[in-house]
């Protein structure tokens, strides 16, 4: 069980990423915002909690994989890698620009702490099962971590993996769906419904829970249950709400891709400043 | 270094058949080789290997697309996966996982494409594919090969087994004729020159290699000295032979069991162009697409055969 202490660290880290997003995000004048707010949760209980990492050595043979297939969110995961000592806070601010090592879509090859390169969606779900296949075939117990957005999850290829990773038993593969029910054209009730997805991957062979995304605890406890198990892969839904974190960006499909100006930084910041003071 | 047979003819032992040894060999001394597929493991000939090394055998099921990413992911970790199917799947509906999740994210993935071209024959136009050297040429950093027969295969997946980076190797399953000597090696990259000639310079791969020999034979009747290279590397190309081949001959014929456009005679024409400008014939498929048929018949269809070449010769000889 966490402790108190614990949660209000992971809630805490959770809004520090939030800031660094909307400050990058703010400084470049446009990006990903809906879907970096919503993982952010997420984010903290894998890299306050769960993983096993090096910040100063980020090929470390032994640690856990984390795999970003809804490779758009990258300001959230950079923001998570800098807090973390991957690199300076300051890098944050290059996002997007020429010659950066943070990419809109994360990129294996530019940013120390991105374990494969996503982007074009469904396509992380395969390399992390391939990832997880091999540590299975060499026996090693490295978790791999792997995070979808709803709709990401209308690519075919992730069924593919999903039969897949079933079949073979990849029981360290944990996956999540970031569950905000906001596609970039709109509900993902209205362009192209889910239905229950916890149960589609239960069929697919899947040990598969649904929980509130953003109550870190229970992220936390769900991924505790997911290892307690050695048979399946597991799939963690995770309900969340799009643009979590700012009033204004909240549940709304134009949070998708947006900028914020100076008053809106602002606002943001104080919103999760509040949200801090508050735990 | 390579030795030529002493005349070229037809393989007894299928190319398929020296694919699987070569790997089994590979996958003795080294865990990591891993054989993938998409239901197509009895087609292509490496149940041998399932039943060899189960541990280093993933047959995925029909699904192309998780099959390409799964061997990106398991070169992440050290790995050194060969993945099969056939050619149109693996370069046309797998196209953006070879992209991204292996040559843009840097990855070790060796791609085979089998039934190339004609070869797919009964398979017909679905399944017949004169557009995946073109395709997989097109990525970055891609290396591009067409092994000529069951000798370069064998050397050129020990080699490529070694080299870090994307490979992809189109290759017929069944049989295929025999050019080259037992015990033969070769430079990927670097054409192989089988005939010299002071004439013309034929440029060929794959089916057509054979072809391309046949017409030099009758050329040569004729009084038409004409060099033969087999580019058996499509990329990088080996712009040094095509050159001096234009400098020498004065004219060049390109022959491929692929579509001409983004085929071999693209390649060669950019080659030329940018260096030493000569006249170009192109046989190859031209701009069609596949149908049923026996190979001999679809050679004949598609204007493939020594013959072809030789009417090519004719014409380029003309605009010299």
């Amino acid at each position: 069980m966490l402790n108190v202490e614990k949660i209000r660290e992971m809630n805490i880290f959770s809004r520090r990423i939030q800031m660094e997003v909307v400050k990058m995000i703010a400084g470049l004048g446009i990006g990903h915002l809906g879907g970096s707010l919503s993982v952010t949760d997420l984010l903290s209980v894998l890299y306050c909690n769960q993983m096993k990492y090096d910040p100063k050595n980020p090929q470390w043979e032994d640690r856990d994989w984390f795999i970003l297939s809804k490779g758009h969110a990258g300001p959230a995961l950079y923001s998570t890698l800098a807090l973390k000592g991957f690199m300076p806070v300051e890098e944050l601010a290059t996002l997007n620009r020429p010659h950066t090592k943070l990419p809109s879509h994360v990129d294996r090859t530019k940013t120390p702490g991105v374990d494969m390169t996503c982007g074009s969606l469904g396509q992380g779900a395969s390399a992390a099962a391939g990832i997880a296949l091999g540590f299975q075939m060499d026996g090693k117990d490295n978790y791999v971590y792997v995070a979808f957005g709803d709709g990401e999850i209308n690519e075919g290829q992730v069924w593919e993996m999903a039969l897949f990773a079933g079949h073979r038993k990849l029981s360290h593969l944990i996956g999540f769906v970031d569950y905000n029910k906001l596609q970039l054209d709109g509900p993902t009730d209205e362009i192209c419904k889910l239905g229950d997805v916890a149960k589609k991957f239960e069929e697919f062979g899947w040990y598969a829970q649904s929980v509130d995304g953003h109550d870190v605890a229970a992220i936390d406890e769900a991924i505790e249950r997911a290892k307690a198990q050695s048979e399946k892969p597991s799939m963690i839904v995770l309900n969340t709400v799009k643009g979590n974190g700012w009033s204004r960006s909240a549940n709304q499909v134009g949070s998708h891709s947006r900028g914020l100006n100076e008053e809106e930084l602002k606002e943001a910041l104080a919103e999760m400043q509040a949200a801090i003071d508050s735990y | 270094m390579y030795k030529l047979a002493e005349k070229p003819y037809d393989d007894p032992v299928e190319m398929r058949k020296v694919f699987c040894d070569t790997l089994m060999e590979l996958a003795e001394k080294n865990k990591d080789i891993i054989v993938l597929d998409a239901d197509l493991m009895g087609a292509m000939g490496t149940k041998p290997f399932l039943q060899k090394f189960p541990e280093q055998t993933v047959d995925c099921g029909i699904q192309e697309a998780n099959m390409v990413g799964v061997a990106a992911g398991l070169s992440a970790v050290g790995k050194v996966p060969f993945v099969h199917t056939f050619a149109p799947f693996i370069t046309r509906r797998a196209c953006d996982q070879v992209f991204v999740s292996g040559a843009y994210a840097k990855l070790n993935v060796k791609l085979v494409g089998s039934d190339p071209g004609i070869t797919a024959a009964l398979n017909g136009g679905t399944h017949m594919p004169f557009e995946d050297m073109g395709i997989m040429r097109g990525i970055p950093e891609m290396t591009v090969l067409e092994p000529t027969d069951t000798v370069m295969l064998a050397d050129i997946i020990r080699q490529i087994s070694g080299v870090y980076g994307m490979h992809y190797m189109r290759l017929v399953r069944k049989q295929s004729v025999r050019i080259y000597e037992d015990g033969s090696t070769f430079e990927i990259g670097r054409a192989v020159t089988l005939r010299e000639g002071k004439d013309v310079t034929i440029i060929a791969s794959g089916y057509c290699v054979a072809e391309a020999l046949k017409a030099a034979e009758e050329l040569s009747v004729r009084g038409i000295g004409a060099r033969v290279l087999n580019m058996f590397t499509w990329k990088p190309l080996d712009t040094e032979a095509v050159v001096k081949a234009a400098r020498e001959t004065g004219a060049i014929v390109t022959a491929e069991n692929h579509n001409v456009i983004n085929g071999l005679g693209s390649a060669v024409a950019e080659a030329l162009v940018k260096n030493s400008p000569v006249p170009v014939e192109m046989v190859g498929v031209q701009d069609q697409f596949g149908e049923v048929g026996p190979v001999d018949y679809l050679a004949e269809r598609f204007e493939l055969k020594a013959e072809n070449i030789v009417a090519a010769v004719e014409k380029v000889r003309m605009r010299k």
